[in-house]
């Protein structure tokens, strides 16, 4: 039987076209432009070297302030995502009622788009008339009310608490379907040998469920790498640039003109990108055994 | 003992419910604030409306190009969706099958796009070269390549879990590549094409950074568009505003409800296994 008959590659040329016009050609080109002083204001790129990554990496010390918010927002959210999700899939599979019901309601903001929870919160989060501060204050806890979106302290934070809001159910989906593909006997054996409740957890949940950790870990890497809309829709990376990431400073300096400079950090951001999808599709090969 | 086994399971039910309300409240105070007032809607409460309005959703849908904006997502989202089924069934077939280099290196090669992330500023050089600027077909096109990485990864490991005795059979019997792959094969993946269909269908109309920088006349805008263009120009007034936002969110929490059991089966293949 031959194969390339059967199996002819160009079954895949509709894919592999679109994808080198849309995908890998403005990768390509993007690296070009980097090197290059392209700008609204003038017709001619000119080759300039280095110059951008020395504005981005030593002049401008902002540009270091974007990379940092970047790299923070994925860490935490990474984090919480990851200990809330699992909370909530433990608590979801330990027998409540109606933990259908709970999953679906703690899953749908994953299904609506950033833009709408970013205008929800941003409602919610008004510093004068938001649903937050107004309930804390009916509680008498005005000492607790938070310019939210708006201070220099508590922006960041709130918009990583909106991201794990909406994110969470999505890494819950993912440890539940993890958990039920545990066998039951383990934990029979086990609850026979007298281990406890923390020792099951240590001992055969979170070992077992490592290898959804690990797909859990890099969606929300990847994820918090390239993260836009939250930062866009809820503080458009203020106040001043204190809550702006690579994409959102990309889109700014696209917004002013600097296309040049534009490219050159979506370069970086291209570069950290391929560095990680280098372990991840070599962890994605990998075979799990148990 | 048993008593305590009751009280851990209330204890586990009310915090259960307790992380539910944190998810529904804020949609609770949207909906309640969407048919208020002006002034009523000024301060966020979870209040019932003194009055409910329902002249709101009406302003809001001949102020704020829902109409048109509805169809370009539909447009958008569904033939997209229906292009990159059509693509990428055919592409995770032959790629899956065909054990050669060439293959395996094409297979890596697509889905190196999971993870990378789009540079749109030379990508707005590419479609305006190709006159794909606030085009519907640019849009549709830009979204199916987008798609492909994550689609053919679900559905390539699906094409493997078919037994290849199919294939040999199918060849014994008479057919060739293209009868095998559309009258064997693609019955066997209707589920996880719906999956790819589905999960496409919501990424592509949740897409908000794309259009942002591709279409600039509202004749051209998704919904995502529409909504924040009006919530720059009705920030004022939450109750348009939250009309605005459940008028919007609604298509996608019907398809998520009709397709939950594709979405999530779509979203966990491949997680359990690693």
């Amino acid at each position: 039987m031959n194969a390339n008959k059967i199996y002819p590659w160009y079954f895949s040329s509709g894919a592999i076209v679109l994808y080198l016009l849309f995908i890998v050609a403005p990768a390509l080109l993007g690296i070009y432009y980097s090197f290059t002083d392209w700008n609204s204001y003038s017709s001619e790129k000119n080759f300039i070297g280095l110059e951008h990554f020395r504005t981005i990496l030593a002049g401008d010390p902002t540009y270091l302030l974007f990379i940092k918010n970047t790299v923070l927002f994925t860490l935490v959210t990474s984090i919480a995502k990851t200990i809330l999700g699992l909370f909530l899939a433990l608590l979801l599979v330990s027998g409540v009622k109606a933990a259908n019901l709970h999953r679906m309601i703690i899953f749908s903001p994953q299904v609506l788009s950033f833009l709408i929870v970013g205008l929800v919160f941003k409602s919610l989060l008004d510093p004068n008339n938001g649903f937050v501060n107004v309930t804390l204050r009916s509680m008498g806890l005005d000492v607790l009310a938070q310019n939210w979106l708006g201070s220099l302290t508590w922006a960041m934070p709130s918009i990583m608490a909106v991201d794990t809001w909406k994110g969470m159910g999505y890494i819950m989906v993912l440890f539940i379907a993890g958990l039920l593909a545990i066998p039951r006997d383990y934990y029979e054996a086990a609850s026979i040998d007298g281990a406890g409740f923390g020792q099951k957890l240590f001992r055969i949940t979170i070992p077992m469920l490592m290898p959804t950790i690990t797909i859990a870990t890099v969606l929300n890497i990847t994820y918090g790498l390239r993260v836009f809309d939250a930062v866009y829709v809820l503080t458009n990376g203020g106040p001043g640039n204190a809550t702006d990431v690579i994409n959102t400073a990309v889109y700014s300096s696209f917004a002013k003109g600097y296309w040049g400079l534009g490219s050159a950090l979506s370069t970086i951001l291209f570069v950290i990108m391929a560095i990680i999808s280098f372990f991840i599709i070599r962890l994605m090969n990998r075979k799990v055994e148990y | 003992m048993r008593l305590r086994k009751r009280l851990a399971s209330i204890g586990l039910n009310v915090i259960a419910w307790l992380l539910s309300l944190v998810v529904l409240i804020p949609f609770v105070v949207i909906v309640l604030n969407s048919f208020k007032s002006d002034a009523e809607a000024k301060v966020l409460k979870l209040t019932l409306p003194e009055k409910f309005i329902f002249e709101n959703y009406k302003i809001v849908y001949e102020q704020g190009h829902l109409g048109g904006s509805f169809f370009n997502s539909l447009l958008h989202s569904g033939a997209s969706s229906l292009l990159l089924v059509f693509v990428v069934a055919f592409s995770a077939f032959t790629l899956s099958r065909n054990h050669s280099r060439l293959s395996k290196f094409l297979y890596f090669f697509l889905i190196l796009g999971i993870t990378l992330p789009l540079n749109y500023i030379p990508l707005m050089e590419v479609m305006k070269s190709m006159g794909m600027i606030n085009s519907h077909l640019g849009m549709i096109l830009l979204y199916t390549a987008m798609g492909i990485p994550i689609s053919l990864f679900i559905t390539y490991a699906f094409v493997s879990n078919i037994p290849k005795e199919l294939d040999e059979a199918a060849i014994m019997d008479g057919c060739n590549g293209i009868k095998l792959f559309l009258r064997i094969i693609v019955p066997l993946l209707t589920s996880v094409l719906v999956t790819v269909f589905v999960l496409n269908f919501l990424s592509i109309w949740n897409e908000f950074t794309a259009p942002l920088y591709m279409l600039n006349t509202v004749e051209m805008w998704p919904m995502t568009l529409a909504v924040y263009n009006f919530f720059g120009q009705f920030s004022a007034q939450w109750n348009l505003v939250s009309a605005d936002i459940v008028l919007t969110s609604l298509p996608v929490l019907i398809v998520f409800l009709i397709g939950q059991k594709y979405i999530v089966g779509g979203l966990t293949s491949g997680a359990v296994k690693g």
